[in-house]
């Protein structure tokens, strides 16, 4: 007679099977896997790749895109010091008030605030943009089927389109996204177009590479600890799966 | 009947325990039920589903509620609280995985529980009523994940409300009328949230109280047994404790690692990634799909595409899709065998799998694209769920010739052991 | 099924490893309970964006002497006196003993010319007035509490009315001559 192995087996089966929900992308190949420092079971975020992440995320995807979710206080996770944070913050302008005379005014951004995006509202942003809304980034990478596997693909997808094809206007060839026809222009079309504070060398690959690990921490900033409370409670289990195992077989040495 | 506690009188807590017990009789309470309780000698593992839904259930209310805390149930705020939680409030994002995954956890375990009640016959007489109770237990488990899912108002929370709301304008004459009623307004919006957390937070306590009445009624006879005969006397049971703790503790430990597992290293791994996406009424997703429990309903929903003796498609679709639930009402008098355990109803057996396959089929076909094959496959699945119920069921129990029984669980049990008992027919599976 | 009952099990042979394998399992379910509370409770603490908002920095160049300002600090106001010489000697000349909660001005103020306390009184929360041009600010030049009459002195300390206490001083530095950090 089948076993609770049969139920768990049932769980994989449906969970395989369903679990990854509309795998299709309809006409958009499945992104290449890639490698990331925070996948698989023992998997931790590399503070340095994430600092030049953050870098990419300033200089380049800031123009158009917002990250709400993030403050700044946040960065401090990243290696950086509480000044340095409040140097960064201190960059940025938010709105603040109202002020004792009613109105609202600007001041230099604190650790406390949220990182301000670029436009006041989505209707300032789709002017800027030819219509077109780009995304918060905050929680990209968990909110596209392929994670950051898509991420990384649509940032180095951008090729000439092929033979015969119409672009609509305003659109790019992107490979990997869905339609093929993209509003967002390539945001890493050079190597170089950033210079790295610790020099790594900045190809597309590499900046890519880095602003998608960056991108993962801001949707997940919690694995590690996850991760790390996960290998804890598991082989705390596991023990005592063996030892509630055996007891039972003692216990019940009588009746069998 | 205050009964004196085992241990010795002399003790203080064993002093203040009796005088508490003499006024409200707990601990003889306890001690009856889920100590000395007879419980057969020979139930397997398919037994520990039932200790493992009750100990869910308190895993979800209790993280529920603390989410609860920190979660605002209105549009403007729900989506970014939740965020909140899962970055700000300490270990806010273990309390949200584990409910998360904790529910996807619950209808696993609630639909094995469920099919050890087909399969061993545990709906027959004298248990009809406890098995009516499992599946009030299971609609309102239905309703209550439903619910939770539109809370934290992403996209596929949003949209699913829609879709599903949307299906009670396919009743006649007043459909519509009590579409607006449940959103509260001319769409999905605020007021209907507030009153589906309103309602998720009550719903999980009416829960609490059916599955205090399936417990009552399943003390009232006692479990059912993987052979389905009645127990007789002593020889066939064993005292709750400690054979039945420790056997519950350790497929316990078992079901958290499997969670835990989830929650730790795959904790998205069931939900759509649209849902980490604000809802906005004015874009669909390319596919609103349920999450994994709810596709086979979803699967027979889609799949009546065709008006039928003059019932719309569309009201068609919603009465089997519901009808499948409903329909379990009926087993204990749609199975006409005198045979319990599929054991020993060779047919049955077989059949009972088939039934699996069917519904794993049919959440197949839920997660898919309703196109092509697909909905060939969603609609023979269809048909053959309740052809299994309504045709096969009956009719297996009227020709089906059973293997002789053997004469009770306790030598049962010897013979299976090989220790010389009483001539037995026992049958070793 | 008497002989089966788990309290009249003979320890024996198999009886001191049955004891230790169910002492352990014990102890590793009480352990994991133990353990697996403390986030359920902890989730109730301040969460990160309370905490990041439990500081406040607050400019005193703007303030001058003899004005007071009011800011917010972990949702609470803070009195802030620049206070003129006549009121640092009035603060000063009192005699501590006297005092219903004795407190000799030193220990207020880190400069004495800036006075930083938690404006809330100390007898059943209200806002004490004072603190705005044109505010009752009672006999002794200081603060004083409409709701039941506490009557606070240029030192914030606490000289007639109900209120047990002196106006509470919060943690605060300063982070240069003319800026504090509260808390």
């Amino acid at each position: 007679m089948p076993r609770p192995v049969l139920g768990l087996l049932l769980a994989g089966l449906l969970g395989c099977g369903l679990g990854g929900i509309a795998r299709a992308q309809e006409e958009a190949p499945t992104p290449p896997h890639q490698q990331w420092s925070f996948e698989g079971v023992f998997g931790t975020y590399d503070r340095a790749e994430l600092q030049r992440g953050f870098q990419i995320y300033k200089e380049v995807c800031a123009v158009c895109h917002p990250v709400k979710h993030l403050y700044y206080r946040d960065l401090e996770e990243l290696g950086y010091t509480e000044d340095q944070v409040k140097g960064i913050a201190a960059q940025a302008q938010v709105t603040d008030g109202p002020n004792d005379q009613g109105e609202m005014f600007q001041r230099p951004a604190r650790p406390s605030d949220p990182i301000p995006g670029p436009f006041p509202n989505d209707q300032a942003a789709r002017a800027a943009n030819n219509g077109a809304l780009p995304p918060d980034l905050s929680l990209i990478t968990k909110a596209r089927e392929g994670g950051p596997d898509y991420v990384y693909a649509i940032l180095t997808g951008f090729k000439d389109p092929p033979a015969g094809m119409k672009m609509n206007p305003n659109m790019y060839y992107n490979e990997y996204f869905a339609g093929h026809q993209i509003a967002m222009p390539p945001p890493l079309a050079q190597a170089d177009q950033v210079k790295y504070a610790d020099g790594t060398a900045a190809t597309v690959p590499q900046m890519a590479h880095d602003v998608v690990s960056f991108l993962s921490w801001a949707a997940e900033p919690n694995l590690d600890e996850r991760h790390r409370m996960g290998f804890k409670v598991i082989l705390f289990l596991i023990i005592a799966i063996g030892i509630f195992y055996a007891a039972k077989r003692k216990i019940w040495a009588r009746v069998h | 009947m205050a009964v004196p506690p085992t241990s010795t009188p002399t003790s203080g807590f064993s002093r203040l325990a009796r005088w508490i017990d003499y006024r409200l009789p707990v601990f003889t309470l306890l001690e009856h039920e889920l100590v000395v309780y007879p419980t057969p000698k020979n139930l397997n593992y398919w037994w520990n589903f039932g200790s493992l839904a009750g100990i869910t259930l308190v895993i979800m209310i209790v993280t529920g509620v603390v989410l609860a805390m920190h979660y605002t149930p209105h549009a403007d705020l729900a989506f970014e609280s939740v965020e909140r939680i899962m970055r700000d409030v300490n270990y806010g994002w273990l309390l949200r995985y584990i409910h998360m995954n904790g529910a996807s956890m619950f209808f696993l375990i609630v639909y094995i529980h469920l099919f050890r009640g087909l399969y061993y016959g545990s709906y027959k007489y004298p248990r009809e009523l406890l098995w009516i109770l499992g599946v009030v237990i299971l609609l309102l488990m239905v309703a209550t994940a439903f619910m939770g899912y539109v809370l934290p108002w992403g996209q596929m929370s949003y949209w699913a409300a829609t879709v599903i709301t949307n299906l009670f304008s396919a009743i006649p004459l007043v459909g519509n009328k009590i579409v607006t009623l449940l959103w509260g307004g001319f769409t999905v919006g605020n007021p209907t949230l507030n009153r589906f957390f309103s309602l998720h937070y009550l719903l999980p306590f009416v829960i609490v109280a059916v599955v205090g009445l399936h417990l009552l009624a399943l003390h009232q006879h006692g479990s059912n047994n993987p052979l389905g005969i009645d127990h007789r006397g002593p020889q066939d049971t064993i005292p709750f404790h400690p054979y039945y703790t420790i056997k519950d503790s350790f497929g316990l430990c078992v079901a958290l690692l499997v969670l835990a597992f989830f929650v730790f290293y795959a904790p998205n791994f069931f939900t759509s990634p649209d849902n980490y996406i604000p809802a906005n009424p004015m874009v669909t997703p390319n596919h609103i799909v349920p999450e994994w429990y709810l596709l086979p309903y979803y699967a027979i929903l889609r799949s009546i595409t065709f008006d039928f003796l003059g019932i719309p498609s569309k009201l068609l679709g919603v009465l089997l899709s519901l009808g499948s639930l409903i329909l379990l009402f009926f087993v204990p008098w749609l199975d006409t065998s005198r045979v319990r355990s599929a054991r020993f109803r060779p047919v049955y057996r077989w059949v009972s799998w088939i039934l699996v396959i069917d519904v794993i089929a049919l959440g197949y076909v839920g997660s898919q694209p309703p196109a092509g094959f697909v909905v060939t496959l969603g609609q023979i699945a269809t048909f053959y769920y309740y052809l299994h119920f309504l045709v096969l069921m009956p009719l297996i129990g009227k020709i089906e010739r059973p293997r002789p029984l053997p004469i009770s669980i306790g030598t049962a049990v010897l013979e299976a052991t090989g220790r010389p008992g009483a001539a037995g027919m026992a049958e070793r599976h | 099924m008497t002989d089966l009952a788990h309290s009249q099990i003979p320890a024996g042979h198999g009886g001191t490893r049955r004891d230790f394998l169910l002492l352990t399992a014990g102890a590793l379910a009480g352990v994991g309970a133990a353990v697996s509370i403390w986030p359920f409770i902890d989730s109730l603490n301040p969460a990160r964006d309370t905490l990041a908002l439990s500081t406040t920095e607050v400019d005193l160049a703007p303030v001058k002497v003899g004005q007071r300002l009011t800011v917010a600090w972990r949702g609470k106001p803070i009195f802030v006196d620049h206070r003129p010489p006549e009121e640092i000697k009035a603060a000063q000349e009192v005699d501590v003993a006297s005092l219903r909660d004795p407190q000799p001005d030193s220990a207020r103020v880190k400069k004495p010319e800036w006075l930083v306390m938690i404006g809330v009184c100390t007898h059943l929360g209200c806002i004490p007035l004072g603190n705005k041009t044109g505010d009752d600010r009672g006999p002794f030049g200081g603060w004083f509490c409409p709701c039941h009459g506490s009557i606070y002195d240029t030192s914030g300390r606490i000289r007639q009315g109900p209120a047990p206490l002196n106006l509470v001083v919060p943690p605060y530095e300063f982070t240069s001559d003319t800026a504090i950090k509260i808390g």
